[in-house]
């Protein structure tokens, strides 16, 4: 009987791992190519940008004589995109204040995303009373509009770095809680998940290596969205003088300080930061739009055998 | 004598690649006929099937062949004339009755819309309601009638499909393994309604299934298909009484009879996918029969005697091997031992407020054997996770070697979680897809052992090889394995662990016919060398004979009947028992009836 070895013919390109054939469905879009593309430059702006800076972010611009620039200057061989409201140049402003956007977006979403990845999986795997306990608490934050909730905290504790994280994290957290808890009701009930139980597996190697690996690609999808709308939830702070303070520099805080340069003619200082905003967000949702396309082809086609 | 359904040279292929699927199969049916089309999953027979119905699935396209009922071709017609065809001229039953009833909507009106779609005069719709339960042995009242799809047994729900069916007495109908999820008892049942219906009605039936038993017992001619063609049709007794293709006499060698006469034996190899199969013959590598000329082209059609036609070049060797001369089976040892491994006394356990096992009693001793069979809904299974620690919430007490264990294996010490290890039903959905094997056999290793490294290596390729699988798995993935081999890497991930008390829940009831009669063999060459106590849930007495030395026969949460195998199967004393035995389909009985 031993000489009935089973013959193993599948051939060695579906050998590859699960995620590695996702990501190059993925990258396979021109969409996806797309989105990389400008979210790239724009790190690279806000990374690299204060190196190539022509001056400090508070500092004035000086012409060439001496003097220092007026408010709202038209661009100039000197300000390459004008100045601002008290005369400080618009290009350098724009180089420097990407950082703040980027950092607190992502952080925000990263803690967002822990704490709801975490959460979601304690709630569909324990199910009764503490599903239903923490689920309820998240419908309650989740009954606050963000930017609200964070006005409130912000508002109430005072303008920080460290609570604007803190808020939109919080508030990132029960809408990633849900979409986690919802894909992974269906596999706590898968066999694979018993048999761990079975051989004695602790419960966080449960929900992290089991559970998990299973459920990453509606999460890769949702923490790409969350991401897009923390970057505009970040921005709309600063805008409102929540986040970076004066005289730094903050592309949210630029809009708020130059709205009057739209009326005079000197619109570089809104329209830059904003529009380094709106492709940032777009080019986020193109990758996420990218890979959920990507999550469901390789899942419709994965069949039995 | 007229032709209800006749299928020529039906060609399917892949849309894009024209890569065959099916390819060369023809047959044809008179009224009142029923044609069993067998094969092991990928062999085609479902694709054949829905091309009865004109239907093919998306992706695939018809490259060729004609399919004819009373005359009409019915791949030449449009998506508009088809529509009005089905249910009227042909009909469809499919496997999983849930999936085709809508559940949102009453039984009554599912079944007047079948019967309004096609009749124009709608004279005594009730009477016609009543009458077609009634052909499927239904009861005709309001309360039943107002009942929605999950309110129905899964029995229920397939006569409910059934009906329908035949609801406008057509010409043919397709079969697609209706039975495969019912019960023995359900599924006899439903076979015997299928066979009076076709009988009193003169509709020709393709009953499409790769149970050989049950199509012994219910068809009059069959069709063998593999690999996309059609290797050999014949009438029922003499396709299995005188088979004349090596693929055949395999399928009927790998069928578990209640009389245990002969030794289970699997098919070796796994059948070609479509674009893998060979220039030749597709069984050729899996053959014992093969000679060169097999692999040059594929062999024609050549009749033994007529109407029992055979594609083998060598059917005429394979003729004279008489089937009688089967291996026969080696009885399990019999192994006494005192003492016993696991001890179930007086259990009591409930699902929520549903109490699914009573007074439960059961006893696995070393070395042994234990059968455990009843039908869906037993309580089996819930029994065997109650031992396995997977379901806690039970009364009673269930002992380990003289010692009480715990409920529910996290409260249960390392060591008794070791020797006592479970094999879930379906190996589909018992590994995680986004494990290699390595991860999913490497893990008990950790968490038993602490090895890692080299060493955990050398014992995982050692544990494959005792299940029949190499170390090139080990990299491998759950989907880049078949049914059969995700069955072995999980019988591997329990024998890894050492045990001395295997738990197999059905672990064979999602595979094929030849993949589990070599998955049972396994088992039982398993417990004889490494000395397992081996606790076999089934839900098919055929298969415990060469497997297991005593059985507990399960029936609503009670152990009905209790003893040894021979016993047990040769003289039952418990009316349930006897009832299971008749009702489980045998190849056997058929072909002696049949005389």
């Amino acid at each position: 009987m031993t000489d009935q070895a089973i013959a193993l013919d599948a051939p060695a390109v579906r050998r590859q791992r699960p995620w590695v054939i996702l990501l190059r469905a993925t990258w396979g879009q021109t969409r996806t190519k797309v989105g990389v593309v400008i979210v790239l430059a724009l790190v690279a702006v806000a990374g690299v940008g204060p190196f190539f800076a022509p001056y400090a972010p508070d500092a004035p611009v000086q012409r060439a004589h001496g003097e220092y620039a007026l408010p709202f200057e038209p661009p100039s061989s000197a300000a390459l995109l004008g100045t601002d409201n008290i005369g400080r140049d618009v290009l350098s402003r724009f180089l420097w204040g990407g950082r703040s956007v980027l950092a607190l977006a992502a952080l925000s979403t990263l803690l967002g995303a822990v704490l709801g990845i975490a959460v979601g999986l304690l709630a569909a795997y324990s199910r009764g009373l503490l599903d239903e306990v923490v689920m309820r608490t998240m419908d309650v934050v989740l009954a606050f509009p963000q930017l609200v909730f964070a006005l409130v905290l912000v508002a109430t504790v005072g303008p920080s770095l460290a609570l604007m994280v803190f808020a939109v994290g919080i508030t990132t957290m029960p809408r990633v809680a849900r979409v986690t808890r919802g894909a992974a009701l269906e596999v706590v009930e898968r066999d694979y998940v018993r048999a761990a139980e079975g051989i004695g597996v602790p419960r966080r190697r449960i929900l992290f290596g089991e559970i998990l690996p299973n459920i990453t690609s509606p999460l890769v999808v949702e923490v790409t969205l969350r991401l897009t709308f923390n970057i505009a939830v970040i921005a709309a702070l600063s805008f409102l003088g929540f986040g970076l303070q004066p005289p730094a520099a903050d592309w949210g805080l630029m809009v708020n300080e130059n709205r009057q340069g739209l009326l005079v003619g000197q619109p570089w200082g809104v329209v830059m930061p904003v529009l380094a905003i709106g492709l940032l967000t777009i080019g986020t949702s193109l990758i996420g739009d990218g890979f959920s396309r990507a999550a469901i082809g390789i899942e419709g086609g994965r069949g039995r055998t | 004598m007229t032709v209800a359904l006749e299928v020529e040279n039906l060609h399917v292929v892949i849309a894009d690649t024209d890569v065959d699927i099916v390819d060369e199969v023809s047959f044809s049916l008179t009224p009142g006929q029923i044609l069993g089309l067998v094969g092991e999953s990928g062999s085609g027979k479902t694709t054949v099937g829905l091309a009865i119905l004109g239907h093919c699935r998306r992706g695939v396209r018809f490259a060729g062949g004609a399919v004819r009922i009373a005359g009409e071709d019915v791949l030449a017609k449009s998506d508009v004339e088809l529509r009005s065809m089905r249910g009227r001229v042909v009909s469809y039953v499919p496997q999983d009755p849930a999936s085709a009833l809508n559940p949102a909507v009453r039984i009554e009106t599912q079944l007047s819309e079948t019967l309004a779609a096609h009749e124009d005069a709608n004279g005594d719709a009730r009477g016609r309601l009543h009458e077609m339960l009634a052909e499927v042995l239904l009861p005709q009242d309001r309360e039943f009638l107002r009942r929605y799809p999950h309110q129905l047994s899964g029995g229920q729900q397939q006569r409910v499909a059934l009906a329908m069916a035949f609801a406008n007495r057509p010409r043919v109908i397709v079969l697609d393994e209706p039975t495969t999820g019912l019960d023995v008892t359900t599924q006899a049942h439903v076979l015997a309604t299928v066979r009076d219906l076709c009988e009193a009605h003169g509709v020709a039936a393709v009953y499409v299934s790769h149970d050989l038993a049950v199509v012994a017992n219910l068809a009059s001619r069959v069709a063998v298909m593999y690999a996309g063609r059609v290797v050999e049709t014949g009438p029922t007794q003499t396709l299995f009484l005188r088979a004349a293709h090596p693929y055949t006499r395999r399928l009927i060698e790998a069928i578990p009879e209640l009389s245990g006469a002969h030794a289970l034996i699997g098919i070796p190899g796994t059948a070609p996918r479509p674009g893998h199969r060979p220039p030749g013959c597709s069984f050729a590598p899996r053959c014992a029969f093969m000679q060169p000329t097999c692999q040059l082209a594929f062999p024609p059609r050549e009749t033994v005697v007529v109407g029992h036609e055979v594609r083998c070049y060598r059917h005429d060797v394979v003729l004279q091997e008489s089937l009688a001369a089967r291996p026969v089976a080696t009885p399990p040892p019999h192994v006494r031992a005192e003492e016993g491994l696991v001890a179930v006394r007086r259990i009591q356990a409930s699902h929520g407020a549903h109490q699914v096992l009573f007074d439960v009693e059961l006893l696995v001793r070393p070395h042994e054997c234990v059968a455990l069979v009843g039908e869906s809904g037993s309580g089996k299974t819930t029994l065997a996770r109650c031992i396995a620690g997977l379901h806690a919430s039970y009364e009673g007490e269930i002992a380990f070697r003289g010692a009480p264990l715990a409920a529910g294996s996290r409260a249960r010490t390392r060591e008794t979680r070791r020797y006592i290890q479970y094999v879930f039903q379906s190996p589909y959905s018992s590994l995680n897809p986004r494990k290699t094997i390595e991860q999913i056999i490497g893990q008990p290793l950790r968490l038993f052992f602490d090895v890692g490294g080299s060493e955990a290596r050398r014992r995982m390729v050692e544990t494959l090889e005792t299940v029949q699988l190499g170390a090139s798995v080990l990299d491998r993935y759950p989907h880049h394995l078949s049914g059969g081999e995700r069955q072995r890497v999980a019988i591997a991930r329990a024998l890894v662990a050492e045990p001395q008390l295997l738990i197999c829940d059905e672990v064979t009831s999602a595979l094929d016919v030849s993949v589990q009669a070599a998955i049972v063999d396994l088992l039982a060459e398993l417990q004889r060398e490494l000395g397992l106590g081996l606790l076999f849930v089934t839900h098919n007495l055929a298969l415990i004979r060469t497997l297991a030395q005593e059985v507990a026969v399960m029936s609503d949460g009670r152990i009905v009947e209790r003893g040894l195998v021979e016993r047990v199967l040769d003289s039952p004393s418990a009316e349930y028992t006897r009832k299971l035995l008749s009702d489980t389909p045998s190849l056997e009985a058929a072909m002696a009836a049949a005389g």
